[in-house]
C-alpha cells in the first residue's frame, strides 16, 4: 500500500502552515474548488478551467503547439548554458564555439541540442501553422490569435536567423551578408535599417554583438510575451477549433 | 504659456462641462498628453541616435595602393581589406568594387576566363565590371582614383565614378 503512505504524507504536508500560505485552499475535490485552484495560480490562470474531451485527443492538435513550447523551453535552458562559455567578440566567438565542441565537458551535447532543437522548432512551428490553417483556426473567433501566431512564427524565424551568425564561421558570415543585403534592397528605409542592425556598414564585431543581444535578450523576451498572450487567448476564444465544429459535419 | 489664458476660445466643444466649454480637467489632460507625446517622440529620436554608432572601426574608405609602376599592364590586383580591384589596362588605371552587386558576396578574379566571378549565386562580370550573366542587377561600381603628389595612387571608395573613366599615368 505504497500509495496510501504517499497520500498520508501528502495530507500531512497540506496541513502545514507553509503549504497553506502558498495554496490558500483545501484539496480541489469539487468543480468549484478546481476552478478556484486554476484561477488562483499565476501559471495556470491563463489556461481554461475545463476543456472538451475531444480537444485533448492526439488527433485534435497533434500537440504541435505544446511541442513548439517545449522546444522553446529546451532552447532557453540550453541557450543560457551556452552563454556561460560564449563571448560575442571577434575572433573569440568562433574559438568559443570550437571550445564548446571539443574542450568543454558535454559542451558538444548542449550545442547540438540547442542547434537541433532550433531547427526542429522552425519545422514544428510551421507544421503547427499549417495544421491550424487547414483546420480553419484562422476563422472567427480565432482571428486575433492567428495573427499572434504569425507574429510568433516571425519571432521564431528571427531567433533562428540571429542565432545563425553567432558561431562566427564562414557559413554564418555569408548567410548574414546575404540576408542583411536583402534588407538593404528595401526602398528608402533599407540602408538605414541595415546600418542600425549591423551597427556599421560591414559585418564586424558591432554586428555580432547586436545579433547576440537580439538573440539572447530582446527576441526571447518578445517571444515569452506573445506566447503568454497566445495561450491565454485560446481560452478566451472558447477553446480549440475542432473538425467536429466544422459546417460540413452538421 | 499664452494659450492658457483663454482655453475655451476657438476650440471645439468637448464631452464634459457646459455646452461648448472645455473644462479645466480636459484642458490639463490634453496638455499632459501632448507633453508626454513630445517627450516620447524625443525619446524615440535620441534612442535611434544612440543606436547609430558615431565611430566605426572599419577599414578606411580612402587608401593608397602604391606607385603605378608596381602594376604591369593588363593586371588585376585584389585588395582584401578594402575589397577593391585595381585594374591596369593599356590606356591606364581604374579601381572597382569586388563586392557583388547582387547580395554582397566577394567576387574573385579568374584570369583563365578573363572574368570576375561571384561564388554565391554565379554572377559573372567582365574585367571592367559589366555584367555578363547571373542575378547581378548592376555592374560593379568604379571608385575615384587619383595620382597623389608623392607619386602613389589613391582610391576613394566614397566617390563612385563613370565606368568609362580611366586614369592615364
Amino acid at each position: 500500500m505504497a500509495t496510501s503512505v504517499v497520500n498520508t504524507w501528502f495530507d500531512r504536508l497540506r496541513a502545514t502552515r507553509v503549504w497553506k500560505s502558498v495554496f490558500r485552499r483545501g484539496p480541489a475535490l469539487t468543480n468549484r474548488t478546481r476552478s478556484v485552484a486554476v484561477f488562483g495560480n499565476l501559471f495556470l490562470h491563463m489556461l481554461p478551467v475545463k476543456v472538451r474531451e475531444k480537444s485533448l485527443r492526439g488527433r485534435a492538435t497533434y500537440y504541435l503547439g505544446s511541442f513548439a513550447f517545449f522546444l522553446f523551453l529546451v532552447l532557453t535552458i540550453t541557450g543560457i548554458f551556452l552563454m556561460l562559455y560564449y563571448h560575442p567578440a571577434d575572433p573569440r566567438a568562433y574559438l568559443d564555439m570550437k571550445d564548446l565542441k571539443f574542450v568543454v565537458s558535454n559542451g558538444v551535447f548542449l550545442r547540438n541540442l540547442h542547434r537541433l532543437a532550433a531547427q526542429l522548432m522552425v519545422v514544428v512551428v510551421f507544421w503547427h501553422l499549417f495544421h491550424v490553417f487547414y483546420r480553419g483556426g484562422y476563422k472567427p473567433p480565432h482571428e486575433f490569435n492567428w495573427v499572434i501566431g504569425v507574429v510568433l512564427l516571425l519571432i521564431t524565424l528571427f531567433l533562428s536567423y540571429t542565432g545563425y551568425l553567432l558561431p562566427w564561421d564562414q557559413l554564418a558570415y555569408w548567410a548574414i551578408t546575404v540576408g542583411t543585403n536583402i534588407i538593404g534592397y528595401m526602398p528608402i528605409l533599407g540602408k538605414p535599417i541595415r546600418f542600425l542592425l549591423l551597427g556599421g556598414h560591414i559585418i564586424g564585431e558591432n554586428a555580432l554583438l547586436r545579433f547576440y543581444v537580439l538573440h539572447c535578450v530582446i527576441l526571447p523576451l518578445l517571444a515569452v510575451f506573445f506566447i503568454a498572450v497566445h495561450f491565454w487567448r485560446i481560452q478566451k476564444d472558447g477553446g480549440l477549433t475542432l473538425p467536429e465544429d466544422d459546417e460540413r459535419k452538421k | 504659456m499664452s494659450d492658457v489664458k483663454n482655453p475655451a476660445a476657438g476650440s471645439q466643444p468637448r464631452k464634459k462641462g457646459e455646452e461648448g466649454q472645455v473644462t479645466r480637467r480636459d484642458f490639463f489632460n490634453e496638455v499632459a498628453a501632448a507633453a508626454l507625446g513630445i517627450a516620447a517622440a524625443g525619446g524615440a529620436v535620441v534612442t535611434v541616435k544612440y543606436l547609430s554608432p558615431n565611430v566605426l572601426f572599419e577599414p578606411p574608405s580612402r587608401f593608397r595602393v602604391g606607385a603605378p609602376d608596381d602594376y604591369p599592364v593588363n593586371s588585376v590586383t585584389y585588395f582584401a581589406d578594402q575589397k577593391v580591384y585595381l585594374v591596369r589596362i593599356l590606356q591606364g588605371f581604374f579601381a572597382e568594387s569586388a563586392i557583388c552587386t547582387h547580395l554582397g558576396c566577394i567576387t574573385k578574379w579568374n584570369p583563365m576566363d578573363n572574368l570576375i566571378e561571384c561564388p554565391c549565386h554565379g554572377s559573372r562580370y567582365k574585367r571592367d565590371g559589366e555584367v555578363v550573366r547571373g542575378p547581378a542587377p548592376r555592374p560593379l561600381p568604379h571608385f575615384a582614383l587619383q595620382l597623389m603628389p608623392d607619386g602613389t595612387l589613391m582610391v576613394d571608395k566614397t566617390r563612385i565614378v563613370k565606368e568609362t573613366l580611366v586614369l592615364k599615368v
